[in-house]
């Protein structure tokens, strides 16, 4: 991880690849393929089961590690539309209060607006997963962090102990997709259940059908992009590909509280709606 | 201390047990009032979900977490305070023991339901076991809290045992069947046989030694459940010692109280004396300012650096929005009360009885301001303080907790005696140790009765 910050040897046996984001995103459906079955397979209408649970905790093993999530956050060309919030509250069928990818506004002392956009973390050390009594929430070996809500009992604890109070309590009753073959999984808890915990899945539900997170898709500004650490790609809305080291190491990306060791798999480039170009 | 006639003791202590009277029933039927207020709250959140109550995404623990935290306070307090007072060997803790023990069961039944009131799904209450991953404080607080029921339950019935002989044949013949199949089952064939005797006395002795940290681990174990996070006000090395202390301190003082009570209304003026009151209320000027040590403490180290972080909460806690909370904790929960206690003027039964109350109370305050505040300052957004304000629910179901203590209380001394008569008898023979003390007693009584 570190050396790939320092940009210094990103991809065994080549500089830099010429990777489109239509080949990357092939490949991401590609990697998938065992999530996907577990998708499609159970279109039934049973209230998440015990059985089905356990079938994921297989799947999931099976897959392996082909790509390893990551996020990078452009802040220089954040303008604080929320269009990421928006999208993805109505695609994860969130209320208000549950904002997964949350914009927060800061204005200086000239009065100057700037942006931070705060995402689950997708934490390597997640300090929810060590406090969930349950197991309830996991980490795939895809580095992605989910929640089982089958098996959340609802404590809150992994809401205290999240330093990015990226984690959100389902008070009410969740709203319900009109889609009569609702399937919640933790790859994609739609309709979530009341009584336990949800968080951002980095839209892992997306990445096995080759589409980018739907906040990606939906930033005009094309500052989020989805990132894979073995592949060193990232990108985002615009189709516009970049190599993940480089551009970190370019752009001087940093980590939110880094010095609290989870480390995070969510780089940010600071700034403040800048002119770019790119 | 005068010594009292044993006749007098078993009267005294045996008394509750007789007696119902229409004053009993009416405090009985008032608590019952309130424990069926919070029933309904319960109902209603069981129905519902935890949106009935004031949490959101913030402050998603309040009330309820306070509870866990006051009520096991209160119950390991009182625990560790009669395996001290047994340890030690101090003369009169006699008339106190089986009072100080009933609290800790009493109470740690109440605080204990807490957690399981507290879930989002409490149906699924039982993952816990099923899922159990050692790795989380919550699954620790699971298992010190289990164990320390044991405890507390072992730690109250041993010295019982030859109460129960006492009642089995004293008043077998007189009461009801199931209270004579009671007494016989639950004194284990006490007939005072030298090797009885010997027995009982090192099975309360290891209890004794044993619940201290048994009972230590239950409020370290909570206290983790906050440290183990980076939250600020939270995020502290002190808060172990911190949670135990102020257990022991909360704990003494509920004694005081709930010993007022059960002195005028049991008639125990004899054998709970003044004396009682004041030792225990030099003991809670020692806790006290013990408590506003580890404050100063806290809040010397913090203060001088005004992080980022914690700088907010100070100023919340000291200045801000909840800084009445704070300071009435503070001096009508601490420094008021232990001045009443310490000078001479007020140190007298209702002196010393109104400053344990104080205490008491300002010592749920302090857990409010523990748990509350932590989350109320987002650790993602400067500036932002979210108000918690608690629900009807959560009162009734705090209040009905509240009530369950004496509730329970009652109708233990109903069946049982109030002071532990056995070791009071032997004190009075000339068992001076403890060893000794807890063997002795009742010998004659479950002999003759044969």
């Amino acid at each position: 991880m570190d050396e790939r910050q320092q940009g210094e040897d990103p991809v065994p046996g080549g500089e830099r690849r010429p990777l489109s984001r239509r080949r990357l995103l092939g490949s991401l459906g590609v990697a998938a393929a065992g999530m996907a079955a577990a998708t499609v397979i159970p279109l039934s209408q049973i209230p998440v089961a015990e059985t089905k649970t356990e079938t994921h905790g297989k799947t999931n093993q099976a897959a392996g590690s082909k790509r390893q999530w990551a996020f990078v956050i452009d802040l220089r060309r954040c303008d604080g539309c929320k269009a990421c919030t928006d999208a993805c509250q109505k695609e994860h069928y969130l209320p208000k209060d549950q904002e997964w990818i949350k914009v927060l506004k800061s204005t200086d002392d000239a009065g100057r607006n700037s942006y931070f956009v705060r995402i689950c973390n997708m934490c390597e050390n997640p300090p929810c997963l060590k406090v969930c009594p349950t197991a309830a929430t996991f980490k795939r070996d895809d580095g992605i962090v989910l929640v089982d809500q089958s098996k959340c009992i609802g404590c809150r604890m992994c809401m205290v102990a999240c330093p990015y109070e990226a984690r959100y309590f389902n008070y009410h009753e969740p709203l319900k997709p009109k889609t009569p073959f609702a399937n919640p999984m933790p790859e994609f808890p739609v309709p979530q259940q009341k009584g336990t915990v949800g968080k951002c899945i980095l839209c892992v539900h997306n990445a096995e059908k080759g589409k980018v997170p739907f906040c990606v898709e939906a930033c005009t500004m094309d500052a989020l992009y989805i990132a894979d650490l073995n592949s060193d790609v990232m990108t985002n809305s615009s189709s516009q590909t970049y190599q993940l080291s480089k551009f970190l190491y370019d752009n001087d990306a940093y980590r939110y509280k880094e010095e609290l060791n989870t480390s995070p798999r969510v780089w940010y480039v600071a700034g403040h709606g800048q002119d770019l170009e790119f | 201390m005068t010594t009292t006639a044993a006749p007098d003791i078993r009267e005294l202590a045996m008394r509750p047990i007789n007696q119902g009277g229409w004053r009993w029933w009416t405090i009985f039927a008032a608590l019952t009032a309130v424990i069926a207020w919070g029933a309904a709250g319960l109902a209603v959140q069981f129905k519902d979900g935890l949106s009935v109550t004031g949490l959101d995404q913030h402050v998603s623990w309040g009330f309820y977490i306070s509870n866990l935290i006051f009520f096991m306070g209160i119950s390991y307090g009182a625990a560790i305070a009669s395996a001290i007072l047994r340890l030690t060997d101090v003369p009169w803790r006699r008339g106190l023991t089986r009072m100080l023990e009933s609290i800790g069961l009493a109470a740690a039944l109440a605080g204990a339901a807490f957690p399981v009131f507290d879930l989002g799904r409490p149906d699924r209450a039982w993952y816990l076991i099923r899922y159990g991953q050692v790795g989380s404080p919550v699954v620790w607080d699971v298992i010190v809290v289990t164990n320390y029921l044991v405890a507390v339950i072992l730690f109250l019935y041993l010295p019982l045992i030859p109460d129960f002989a006492l009642c089995r044949d004293t008043i077998g013949a007189k009461v009801g069947k199931v209270r004579r199949f009671l007494y016989r089952v639950l004194s284990l064939g006490w007939s005072g046989r030298p090797g009885q005797k010997r027995v009982l006395a090192q099975s309360i002795t290891v209890m004794s030694i044993l619940i201290i940290p048994v009972a230590a681990a239950v409020p370290s174990v909570l206290a983790w459940l906050f440290s183990v996070t980076v939250r600020p006000g939270w995020n502290s090395t002190i808060f172990a010692p911190y949670f135990v202390l102020g257990a022991v301190f909360s704990g003494v003082a509920a004694l005081v109280v709930i010993m007022a009570v059960f002195r005028k209304a049991y008639h125990l003026e004899a054998i709970v004396t003044e004396r009682h009151f004041k030792m225990l209320g030099y003991g809670l000027i020692v806790l006290g300012c013990a408590y506003l040590y580890f404050m100063i403490s806290e809040y010397v180290t913090e203060g001088y650096k005004m992080s980022e972080e914690t700088g907010p909460q100070l100023e919340l806690l000291l200045t801000g929005d909840l800084a009445w909370l704070f300071w009435l904790f503070t001096i009508g929960g601490i420094i008021l009360p232990v001045l009443v206690i310490a000078l001479p003027p007020t140190r007298n039964i209702p002196g010393i009885t109104v400053a344990a109350l104080a205490m008491v109370l300002g010592m749920y305050v302090k857990r409010f301001l523990i748990v509350v505040p932590g989350l109320a300052e987002s650790i993602i957004e400067t500036n932002t303080m979210t108000v918690y304000h608690p629900t009807w629910v959560e009162v009734a179901i705090t209040a009905a907790a509240a009530a369950a203590i004496p509730w329970f209380l009652m109708l233990f001394f109903r069946l049982f005696p109030v002071i532990s008569i056995h070791e009071y008898e032997a004190e009075l023979e000339g068992g001076s140790s403890a060893f000794e003390a807890a063997g002795s007693g009742a010998v004659p009584a479950a002999a003759g009765g044969k």
